[in-house]
């Protein structure tokens, strides 16, 4: 079984709308939807919720004012800056609980915190994996963790082949959550110098956890000289572009009805994607074979 | 005034708007332009600001001494983190999970545990042609962004208006951003996906209490989801911008709206005293 995992560094450019397509294109696999704080992929894939689990994750201190003293101490040693006039900020608190241990009047206790919840869905197209962090709430990085976890089983269970993570911008804690130990990422990026500079941070967060990318450029043809651009640095960083998707507004058209682009046109952006998954699964099937190998050898 | 700029989608315009505000106000008022979005910040290639200093952003992670630890494990107990672990006559640590609360060197019985510094990323602040500018970075591999966030905002105080570009999303990063500011503002797309995000920033920025307006980009590519909500909600939309091929040229290229097409400064004018009116009118109605 394989995952693969897709990045942009940038926000909105096409990671969802292509991951709704591979659902479609791609056998034997289960979706899962790593972008927590603001999860799309279910808007293409129409989930039928089969399994709904509540998220428990980290605490928040409560001051019980009856017991409390007054004296301060909580204030002083809290490095958030969550206790003021010896009340909690539920959104500033970390959870660390250092306050409880050390109030003399054992005037406060951690209160478990409900922070989002976790689904297991069908669609037409496979089990699709998915979560909701609540509002304002952290420990995003945890529910990526579970949402890959959950994912893992429902593949194992059915036997699948590969597992397609619609992955968060940036390059913190849910991507870092979303990376290690995935087999692949693919990165779609787009030609604009803001895409340029963030596909840079994060190809190099690829690197450092040891997670070969793949990149593919959307939206090629708003600015040929920043695909140029791309294509070069790709090569110089020994990274393979995979496709280059044309600007088409059957995107969002496809958006709008609620369904993938690939099932929605057959014009060039869907031909380009599913030559993209072609190749993908050849470079993955060729990767599980050089492993295979490996440890036969071994 | 602090204005954050933020969006539950990314994609949407959050730099576009940031740079082209701070850039129509800089003549009149002092501006200083933060880049929260510490994760991926691109300010500056809009910008083009002259970086004059920068300071490291350290978190403080426990170092144990084993000549002085019994093993007995207490720290281990307190973390709430487990970026702490006792085995048999042996303390490890995590330093990626630890959040730097200071419990365990506090509590440690035998004082056995001091604090190191650990530098997870930098700010950096200068200026652009009147224009104050700081921004953060975090270091490729780290996964904590709020420290870094909430040293940026530091570093960015005493100005007639401070604008705060966040990273996209509704969690943590987000929250330390936007918590302490007077106003927000929340960019969305008028599509499916700009809608489902666009509510959950509502349900943020409502859970912080903090007046909100949203601007809508890319105007004529979708449906009418966002408009309809923001009718429902009572939302006011106090900017749209059309889909226009020369717009995304601009941005493709690095070049600030207002520097690119001049005529869109009065509109960020008109927008800037939109806001001013209604963060006037809550402080009015607090103080009545």
């Amino acid at each position: 079984m394989q995952e693969l995992i897709v990045l942009s560094g940038k926000g909105g450019t096409g990671k969802t709308s292509i991951v709704g397509s591979l659902a479609v294109l791609a056998d034997r696999k289960v979706m899962a939807d790593c972008d927590v704080d603001a999860a799309d992929l279910h808007l293409l894939l129409s989930p039928v919720i089969k399994q709904k689990d509540e998220f428990w994750s980290g605490q928040v201190a409560s001051i019980d004012a009856y017991k409390c003293l007054y004296c301060g101490l909580c204030q002083n040693i809290c490095r958030f800056d969550a206790i003021n006039n010896f009340e909690v900020d539920p959104i500033a608190c970390e959870g660390c609980g250092f306050c409880s241990h050390i109030c003399q009047a054992e005037a406060i206790t951690m209160k478990e915190n409900m922070a989002g919840h976790l689904f297991i869905s069908d669609t037409k197209y496979g089990p699709l994996v998915h979560a909701r962090l609540g509002i304002a709430q952290e420990n995003s990085g945890k529910l990526v963790a579970r949402v890959r976890q959950q994912a893992k089983k429902v593949a194992q269970d059915n036997g699948a082949e590969y597992i397609i993570c619609d992955g968060p911008p940036g390059i913190g804690c849910p991507v870092v959550s979303s990376l290690s130990g995935a087999n692949m990422a693919l990165l779609i990026i787009e030609p604009t110098l803001s895409g340029i500079h963030d596909m840079e941070r994060v190809m190099a967060v690829c690197r450092h956890f040891g997670v070969p990318a793949l990149v593919c450029i959307n939206k090629y043809d708003i600015n040929e000289d920043n695909t140029r651009e791309i294509e070069s640095y790709c090569q110089s960083q020994g990274v393979e572009v995979v496709a280059k998707i044309p600007f088409d507004n059957v995107v969002t058209e496809a958006m709008i009805k609620g369904v993938p682009v690939v099932e929605y046109s057959e014009g060039n952006v869907s031909k380009e994607i599913k030559a993209l998954w072609q190749k993908i699964s050849g470079i993955l099937e060729e990767q599980d074979r050089t492993v295979l190998r490996k440890s036969r050898a071994i | 005034m602090i204005i954050s700029i933020a969006s539950g989608k990314g994609g949407t315009g959050k730099t576009l708007i940031a740079t082209s505000l701070a850039l129509s106000l800089k003549d009149k008022y002092e501006v200083t332009l933060v880049d929260c979005d510490v994760e991926e910040p691109n300010d500056h290639i809009f910008i083009r600001p002259q970086i004059t200093g920068t300071d490291p952003v350290e978190m403080r992670i426990p170092v144990v001494s084993e000549q002085k630890c019994t093993f007995c494990g207490e720290c281990a107990r307190i973390c709430a983190y487990k970026a702490i672990a006792v085995f048999g006559k042996h303390v490890l640590t995590f330093p990626q999970l630890c959040h730097g609360c200071g419990a365990c060197s506090y509590l440690c019985p035998e004082i056995a545990i001091i604090e190191e510094t650990r530098k997870i990323g930098v700010v950096e602040w200068g200026n652009s042609d009147g224009i104050k500018f700081v921004q953060g970075i975090l270091n490729v591999g780290e996964a904590m962004a709020p420290p870094v966030i909430h040293k940026v905002k530091e570093y960015a105080k005493n100005s007639d208006i401070i604008i705060r570009d966040a990273p996209p999303g509704t969690s943590c990063p987000v929250v330390e951003t936007v918590r302490d500011s007077d106003f927000c503002l929340l960019l969305t797309e008028p599509t499916p996906f700009g809608l489902n995000d666009l509510i959950l920033a509502v349900e943020t920025v409502r859970e912080l209490d903090i007046p909100y307006a949203v601007i809508i980009n890319r105007t004529g590519i979708g449906d009418a989801g966002v408009e309809d909500y923001c009718r429902e909600e009572k939302i006011l939309v106090l900017l749209t911008i059309p889909l226009d091929t020369e717009i995304a040229r601009l941005y493709s290229r690095g070049v600030a709206l207002v520097d690119g097409m001049p005529h869109w400064k009065s509109r960020f004018l008109q927008l800037y005293s939109d806001i001013k009116e209604m963060v006037d009118a809550r402080t009015n109605s607090i103080k009545r």
